[in-house]
């Protein structure tokens, strides 16, 4: 199975990675630049609103399908968006769901700079932008973790692309809803080998951040 | 350093290009029409689906139907808020009262075959041969002599498997509410018929599958049919498009043109021949042109 390449095995490979891979993106997009406000600004409630980042690391993915179920679905605010059952739906979900993962991780990449980098900047004429350079591309392996970890997320999860992509062949069926689907018609060896499939993306991004870091 | 960023920069490029390639390959875009369907999986697990799916497809090339499998229950409810264009269901009592408030019309019974007792081929129950209230009786009295010995694995899902089996309890005498859910013996998966055969028969226990469905799994399964006609496993499965007066931008058209389909010679010669080749016999009886059946 893993070998031959059925050409259905390979679309929903492909239709996996543009899904997951779309999430990531505009959840980096959203994530990166909201963590650095969080994080450069001070203001009040900061602690409590990390706090609440932090909890919902463990947003439960059947929670966020079910409430983008209801915000798609035709009678829901934005059902005129006809999103319910297609992939840009599933997207949305797959965003919000590693938003506070993301977020949180990228708080966390910049304070694990030196506030003497911050300082050297400022007392070297940095400007505020240049300075937010400066630290960024000193935390920016760390923020590439951060993306590695959201795409870990949305690529693994099951609950949004169940719900909200409704598992339909040729369209919105991936790796881990059609896992499911073929353990419970008893096709455990396509289940396995397509579990199989999802690793090796992983292990592929993964030697590509590998390679990054030590290039250095 | 700037080789870093390089690469950094690259990959964010690629990402890109990825996501936006991927959307023009597979993007909801198209010209297609879409035409969504919610079906059992008692329909779609037989794989009859993608073989209407198909032959439909080729004659309308510009339509792109859409299955979404659920029980009867959930996809009646998606009906009912418009998410879908057409509901393929068989629970007569919930399509009845979905007609009635209004939000489907013109009901069309396209096929059917019955539901099966199954259990293991020892019967410890001793239900073979009976009918459907006396095996549910047997099955009851039995399971609470002795759980570890005679147990019931339901579907517990509002589908119209799980329809049609309290409807048989309650026929039997018993509440099913107070004197079968929660029982020792009686086990509720919450799941669709695939998973709900696989666990009564790592169980050995007995269950009530659409007779489509066992016939699709039966490879991998030691359950034997045990009981399998009469009028109360008499399993009838039904087309309703959304009514336009109600959901005036449901894809009407399209589904017109699917449920002709589906009762033309062509749509219902293949319920007539599907499983034949793969099964031994055929899953389906097709319906077209003649009443439904009573027996």
């Amino acid at each position: 199975m893993l070998i031959s390449l059925d050409p259905e095995v390979v679309t929903i490979t492909l239709r996996t990675l543009e899904i997951s891979l779309s999430s990531t993106l505009f959840g980096t997009l959203i994530s990166i630049p909201l963590g650095g406000i969080i994080y450069f600004k001070t203001f009040k409630g900061k602690r409590v609103l990390i706090n609440v980042i932090q909890t919902l690391y463990s947003l439960p993915t059947v929670l966020v399908g079910l409430l983008v179920f209801l915000l798609l679905s035709n009678e829901g605010p934005l059902g005129s968006l006809e999103l319910l059952f297609t992939p840009g739906g599933m997207i949305i979900g797959q965003t919000i769901l590693i938003l506070p993962i993301v977020t949180g991780f990228t708080i966390i990449a910049l304070s694990g700079v030196k506030d003497e980098i911050r300082d050297l900047a400022f007392s070297l004429g940095s400007s505020e932008f240049q300075t937010l350079r400066a630290i960024m591309r000193e935390a920016k392996y760390a923020l590439l973790g951060a993306v590695i970890l959201g795409f870990g997320r949305a690529i693994s999860e099951v609950g949004v692309a169940m719900m909200i992509g409704g598992n339909i062949r040729g369209f919105t069926r991936v790796i881990t809803t059609t896992m499911a689907l073929e353990t419970s018609k008893g096709n455990v060896e396509l289940s396995i080998s397509l579990g199989m499939i999802l690793l090796m993306i992983a292990l592929a991004i993964s030697v590509i951040l590998n390679l990054i870091q030590e290039k250095k | 350093m700037n080789s870093n960023r390089k690469m950094i920069l690259a990959i964010i490029a690629v990402i890109v290009v990825v996501a936006i390639g991927a959307y023009a390959l597979y993007g909801n875009f198209g010209p297609k029409e879409e035409l969504k369907i919610a079906t059992t999986t008692s329909l779609e697990d037989t794989g009859l689906l993608e073989e209407l799916e198909a032959a439909f497809e080729s004659k309308n090339p510009n339509v792109d139907v859409q299955f979404v499998a659920v029980g009867t229950g959930q996809a009646l409810e998606y009906g009912r808020k418009g998410d879908v264009d057409l509901v393929m269901v068989h629970a007569k009592a919930q399509e009845d009262k979905f007609i009635e408030e209004g939000y489907g019309i013109n009901r069309t019974v396209f096929a059917y075959n019955y539901f099966y007792i199954v259990g293991p081929a020892s019967d410890p129950a001793k239900i073979n041969g009976t009918n459907a209230t006396t095996a549910f009786k047997n099955i009851m009295t039995s399971g609470t002599a002795d759980p570890s010995l005679v147990s019931f694995v339901s579907r517990g899902d509002n589908s119209g498997t799980h329809t049609r089996e309290i409807q048989i309890w309650n026929k039997t005498g018993a509440d099913y509410n107070s004197s079968i859910r929660g029982q020792p013996w009686y086990i509720e998966t919450g799941k669709g018929m695939g998973d709900t055969l696989t666990l009564a028969n790592q169980k050995n226990a007995y269950t009530l599958s659409d007779s489509g469905t066992y016939l699709a799994f039966k490879g991998n399964l030691t359950l034997v049919p045990l009981v399998t006609q009469g009028k109360d496993l008499l399993n009838i499965y039904s087309m309703i498009p959304l009514n336009t007066t109600k959901f005036p931008n449901t894809n009407s058209a399209d589904a017109d043109k699917w449920i002709a389909f589906v009762m033309s010679d062509e749509g219902q010669k293949i319920f007539e021949e599907y499983g034949k080749a793969k099964y031994g016999q055929t899953l389906f009886t097709p319906l077209a042109g003649q009443p439904e059946p009573t027996n």
